[in-house]
């Protein structure tokens, strides 16, 4: 199958089973650059699966995944490795801050890990906590911020790389409604000054609101509501 | 809204003439539906007619627009009353999008494909209001939240029924 025309990742027809447990059935996506696309559904309907398969981290039973042209699953473990260091963004639930790092020596991290030098790592870790508004938490540890900042740290971290797709799992499910508002803003600010194609997943409407564009995904598969229409 | 209490309430800081308070009204309360003239005019002459404001002078050339307008002790009592009293919870589209995915259900249409849509079309305005609420400010801010709260609700609403949907179905075609 061929992806939709100008998309930047695009799957269709995915399977993932677990066990007896179907995840995955039939499942399709695609995200443009500088698009961001809400996946909703309820818990345990599979969208979470579908996060990981495109993202490379869970290979998918069958169908396919091509990311800038490219099938994924063409690629050496390697390769998709490097593809998730270089070309790809995580933002979790829970941040997932090295607690033993500052909170600039988090953010630098996937730099360091791409060789940059540290120096060079850490001043460009601090223009984007400046861009979150969390740079006068440099020195500080992850241990001694709030859940809000946290978070924001979480995504200046994830955004350090200028990665060309954005992976968000419930990125505000830990945060009160205000923290997790700003929290969305400023991530999707972010990414669209980079042209960056965010894929949020979110069971909240209100966090939902600040994408482009939705997909529903209900037992294992999805359904692309602006295609519908 | 009760654009009676709300222009008794903009009286309340001192008397006002009939265009000042539209003018106010629309600043702080008619984003999206200012007032018309002629709304502000038969709503002042009701209140007039019902003791709650007086005519506080008339400039010279005549005309509704060139009357000055003062509220009333019973106004500023009314006022009061309406702002304790607590508004009766709507219940909005429910009855309608119930009514609706019964009847797929007992047409055997696709009753899911209703809630998805209606799912679309709620955050197709909720994207607005967040937009809005973006670029506003304080005020613009805060009348969004409002809106996006029970466009919120509604869409609970949706997700609960729609996992309920084979439930539903056995309980209406019985």
């Amino acid at each position: 199958m061929t992806p939709p025309p100008g998309s930047l990742l695009a799957a269709e027809d995915l399977r993932k089973a677990y066990g007896p447990t179907l995840a995955l059935d039939g499942a399709a996506f695609s995200i443009h650059p500088g698009e961001v696309v809400a996946v909703m559904g309820p818990s345990g309907s599979g969208k979470s699966t579908l996060l990981h398969c495109l993202a490379g981290i869970v290979p998918p039973d069958s169908g396919s995944i091509t990311y800038a042209g490219r099938e994924l699953a063409g690629m050496s473990d390697a390769e998709r490795s490097a593809l998730r260091r270089s070309e790809f963004g995580f933002v979790f639930q829970f941040g997932q801050l090295v607690p033993e790092l500052t909170c600039v020596e988090n953010v630098a991290l996937p730099l360091r890990l791409n060789g940059t030098s540290r120096k060079q790592a850490e001043r460009a870790a601090l223009t984007w906590m400046e861009r979150l508004e969390v740079d006068g938490l440099k020195d500080k540890r992850p241990g001694e911020v709030s859940g809000g900042q946290g978070q924001r740290v979480a995504v200046a971290r994830a955004l350090v790389t200028e990665p060309r797709v954005l992976f968000a799992d419930e990125p505000t499910g830990a945060l009160d409604s205000l923290n997790g508002e700003r929290v969305m803003e400023l991530l999707t600010d972010a990414a669209r000054s980079t042209n960056a194609a965010v894929v949020l997943v979110t069971h909240e409407a209100r966090v939902a609101a600040y994408s482009d564009r939705e997909i529903v995904v209900r037992d294992g598969k999805s359904r692309d509501m602006e295609r519908a229409v | 809204m009760s654009i009676g209490h709300t222009l008794l309430g903009l009286l309340e800081s001192g008397p006002r003439h009939g265009y000042d308070l539209k003018r106010a009204f629309d600043e702080k309360f008619g984003h999206d539906r200012p007032l018309h003239y002629g709304q502000v005019y038969s709503t002042m002459s009701r209140l007039l007619k019902h003791g709650l404001v007086e005519v506080d002078g008339i400039e010279a050339g005549g005309g509704p627009e060139r009357k000055r307008y003062a509220i009333t002790d019973a106004g500023i009592t009314d006022v009061e009353r309406w702002l304790v009293t607590p508004e009766k919870p709507e219940e909005y589209l429910q009855s309608t999008l119930y009514t609706k995915v019964v009847l797929a259900l007992l047409t055997e249409r696709d009753a899911s494909d209703i809630l998805d849509t209606q799912r679309s079309e709620h955050l197709r305005s909720m994207r607005i209001l967040t937009d809005r609420k973006r670029k506003g400010d304080l005020a613009d801010q805060l009348i969004c939240d409002h809106a996006l709260f029970h466009l919120e609700a509604d869409l609970r609403w949706l997700e609960l029924t729609a996992a309920r949907l084979d439930k539903l179905r056995e309980a209406v075609t019985r």
